[in-house]
């Protein structure tokens, strides 16, 4: 009943090739978009806004970015963290070089760099793939955090090692760095994760998306109709690896104001990788499903005690939430194994045929 | 059926996301001291005990003295995992509730918050960890890091070494000094100083770094130490990598006794597992090990036997559960100065900063609070953050550490200019950095 497009008919082509074909979505999407750019600034605390929104979107920004590569194109990568530290490192040198160069800017231009770097790194992806590929980019991880402590001049030889944000404004805004506001901090993080993630959807819909799903699917067909691989293979790395770039600037500059080697390991790939997964291979929502799951569950459930009054000790709720964050996710697992995204698509078709399931 | 549970699920879980915003409220006749901890993840092993080291001694406070000046301490823990993104998180969670300082307990998220303390009006204590260059008070008023800086570490590690070659720091002539450490910020800090005491001195200096993702392994690199030969070792490790180092020397028959860790390398479970190889092995301290105290007992009369801790018997008086008291004192002594300075009982955060910019601890007072001896005389004041107290080794026995030197002065003529020159190269780039207009207190207590 509420997803019922009975009576929407499409008069020309380009109705029947948009974004959003359904009213039900757009509607949808357009209250999504109107609750993240209006009520939430105006009500949210800013513990809120930090510690939740802002982490969620950033990571849901590399988590597209990785699905780009291994949802849509097919492509393993365990080197989303190094791609990440390219993108701050990168941001905060141009910071360095440009200081008077509007900072939004250059948290974009930092995903370029992310991009070359990615694009040689996914070379090796033309000769193997599956496993050997994902240790292919292994090396790629490793060799980049090596390059992030043992590159002085990427820290401008700093003596911790470490990479501090420098304050920024813009229209006598403070934008990063300590005073800036959380509320303009996540207004900036959402309107960049926003255009980000259209293009991203307008970029699957058309033939660069189609050649890469294409190739995902089997590629010796995708080879036989013409798709060239070697090109079509590049760009899923440098596109995916440019999304994680400027995922990677936007949480040092807008996100923690400080960052150091360690905050790109492996651990951080395999964070990303996961939230693909559980999310959803091949969905952009399911980006944003598995970051918030897997980010928001945890905070959840270190304050859920608290807001039942319980007193619980925080290593306790702590290595909880590691106990119960584990269950849940061989419980979706097992459940859907698609994905959250997928659970989405269920839910929309029982929408469709309720009140009458056949 | 299906869309049942979806209803319901996605009512439960609005219902669990309507809770995230914390009840936040503010407790008037408390003063909230936030404990970051790291109860859990890789670096437990030497979170545990420094956590419950705070802990106890605060709430022995609160037990015995009804807190600090009738006003009772209102310790909360959150636990960082010694991650930076969750110390951020933690501090974001406090931030609105008007804590009186903040213990990172992590170099990184130190250095995360550092630029947040003068804006969110919060101190910093990060006890010899963190920023060396935060010790400059004129930079960095909101940043305390007493007792020592790891440049002082590094002065008292060669003065030791050249006072067991026999006298002054010209005997270290010809010589060679292996550094062993951990390849990060922490780790490569000290270096500059090294350096510059080699040159000075005429001394070699081998570097053996140890790439975080290797800390367990370094057979390769003890290889090198085999080859080398260096006459002493001197090491700046931190977690697996300290056990590992000394397991590691004993195997290869370097002499332990010639091999000498920073205080982050000195905790029990860093000698213990090396077994009876173990024995000799060096390192630095700035608070007394062993639970024979008076303030200890009453830790354990107050806190300890009514089963307010989470502290095991046999880990009161070790090396690093000390170190958290140490912390808990200064904090405690902080508290005690600002309320002195501003008259009032509740202090907030901008009467700790002044309080713990009047802290001194002297040997008396050290006696008064019931932990003679426990710790080096502290001294911080408007200029100096850090306050460079004495520092001494010990040795481990096999089943304990034994303190085997004097107090140790750091070369503060040395140190200083180091400092002051990282504190601009700071301050330079992070324009634009707010200039202090906190005033000093000159009264002393």
């Amino acid at each position: 009943m509420f997803y019922r497009e009975v009576g929407q008919y499409k008069t020309s082509y380009a109705a029947d090739q948009a974004l959003l074909p359904i009213l039900q979505d757009r509607i949808g999407i357009a209250v999504i978009l109107l609750i993240a750019f209006v009520a939430v600034p105006l009500t949210a605390s800013n513990f809120a806004l930090d510690s939740v929104l802002i982490p969620i979107l950033v990571l849901s920004l590399a988590a597209t970015g990785l699905n780009l590569l291994t949802g849509y194109t097919g492509l393993l990568s365990l080197g989303t963290g190094g791609f990440m530290g390219v993108g701050a490192f990168a941001c905060y040198k141009l910071t360095t070089f440009f200081p008077n160069v509007n900072i939004i800017f250059l948290i974009l231009c930092s995903g370029f760099f992310a991009a070359a770097i990615g694009t040689v790194f996914g070379l090796p992806s033309l000769r193997i793939k599956g496993f050997y590929l994902a240790v292919a980019t292994l090396a790629a991880q490793f060799f980049l955090s090596w390059c992030f402590i043992r590159i002085p001049w990427l820290y401008n030889y700093n003596i911790s090692a470490s990479i501090e944000v420098p304050t920024k404004t813009m229209f006598g805004l403070a934008v990063t760095g300590p005073t800036a506001s959380s509320v303009t901090r996540y207004l900036i993080v959402l309107s960049i994760v926003a255009a980000l993630v259209l293009m991203a959807a307008n970029l699957m819909r058309g033939r660069i998306g189609r050649t890469w799903m294409a190739v995902r699917d089997m590629d010796l067909a995708a080879e036989l109709i013409g798709i060239r691989l070697y090109q079509t293979k590049l760009l899923a790395f440098a596109v995916s690896s440019f999304y994680c770039g400027v995922a990677g600037a936007m949480m040092v500059f807008l996100w923690l104001g400080n960052a150091e080697s360690e905050s790109f390991n492996i651990n951080q790939s395999f964070l990303i990788l996961f939230m693909v997964i559980i999310g959803g291979l091949g969905s952009l929502l399911g980006s944003f499903l598995g970051a918030a799951l897997i980010w928001g569950l945890p905070i959840v459930l270190r304050h859920a005690p608290d807001y039942l009054g319980l007193h619980i000790r925080s290593a306790t709720v702590d290595q909880s939430t590691f106990v119960i964050l584990g269950v849940l996710i061989i419980f979706f697992l097992i459940v859907e194994p698609h994905g959250l995204a997928r659970l989405w698509q269920i839910g929309k078709q029982k929408l469709r045929v309720w009140p009458f399931p056949y | 059926m299906r869309l049942k549970y979806l209803v319901l699920g996605a009512a439960v879980a609005g219902v669990i996301g309507a809770s995230v915003p914390a009840s936040e409220a503010l407790a008037k006749d408390s003063m909230l001291v936030p404990l970051f901890t790291y109860r859990t993840g890789p670096f437990a092993n030497s979170g545990i005990p420094i956590a419950n080291g705070m802990h106890d001694y605060l709430s022995m406070l609160n037990a015995r003295d009804g807190g600090i000046g009738g006003v009772k301490i209102n310790v909360q823990e959150c636990e960082t995992q010694y991650k930076n993104e969750k110390g951020v998180e933690c501090y974001d969670s406090f931030k609105s509730r008007h804590p009186l300082v903040i213990n990172p307990y992590s170099t990184g998220i130190t250095l995360a918050l550092i630029p947040k303390a003068s804006v969110d009006q919060i101190p910093i204590l990060s006890m010899a960890y963190g920023l060396s260059a935060s010790a400059v008070g004129a930079d960095f008023p909101w940043i305390f890091n007493p007792p020592d800086t790891y440049w002082d570490g590094m002065s008292i590690a060669l003065k030791y070494i050249a006072q067991k070659e026999g006298g002054g720091f010209d005997k270290l002539k010809g010589k060679t000094i292996g550094f062993i450490y951990f390849d990060g910020g922490y780790g490569r800090e000290p270096i500059p100083l090294l350096n510059d005491f080699a040159k000075e001195y005429g001394f070699n200096v081998k570097m053996y770094p140890v790439p975080p993702p290797q800390m367990q392994s370094q057979s390769g690199l003890w290889l090198g130490v085999r080859r080398d030969r260096p006459d002493w070792m001197i090491m700046w490790g931190w977690g697996a990598m300290n056990p590992t180092a000394v397991q590691e020397a004993a195997k290869t028959g370097y002499p332990l006794d010639h091999f000498i860790g920073v205080w982050w390398s000195g905790s029990e479970d860093d000698a213990r597992p090396a077994g009876a190889g173990g024995k000799g092995y060096l390192s630095m301290n700035f608070n007394a090990v062993g639970a024979n105290y008076p303030a200890i007992k009453d830790i354990e009369k107050y806190v300890i036997a009514k089963g307010n801790s989470q502290t095991p018997k046999d880990m009161v008086g070790e090396n690093f559960y000390n170190r958290g008291i140490m912390n808990a004192v200064v904090i405690a002594e902080a508290i005690r100065h600002a309320q002195k300075l501003t008259g009032k009982k509740v202090i907030d955060g901008a009467d700790m900063r002044r309080g713990l910019e009047t802290l001194k601890i002297s040997e008396q007072r050290w006696k008064q609070i019931g932990l003679a001896g426990f710790g080096p005389p502290i001294h911080v004041t408007c200029a100096d953050h850090n306050g460079h107290g004495s520092v001494y080794v010990q040795q481990w026995d096999g089943k304990k550490w034994v303190k085997v030197s004097d107090w140790i002065a750091p070369v503060k003529d040395k140190v200083m200019p180091l400092l002051d020159e990282a504190a601009k190269d700071y301050v330079g780039k992070n324009q634009p950095w707010p200039k202090r207009d906190e005033p000093c207190d000159d009264k002393t207590l």
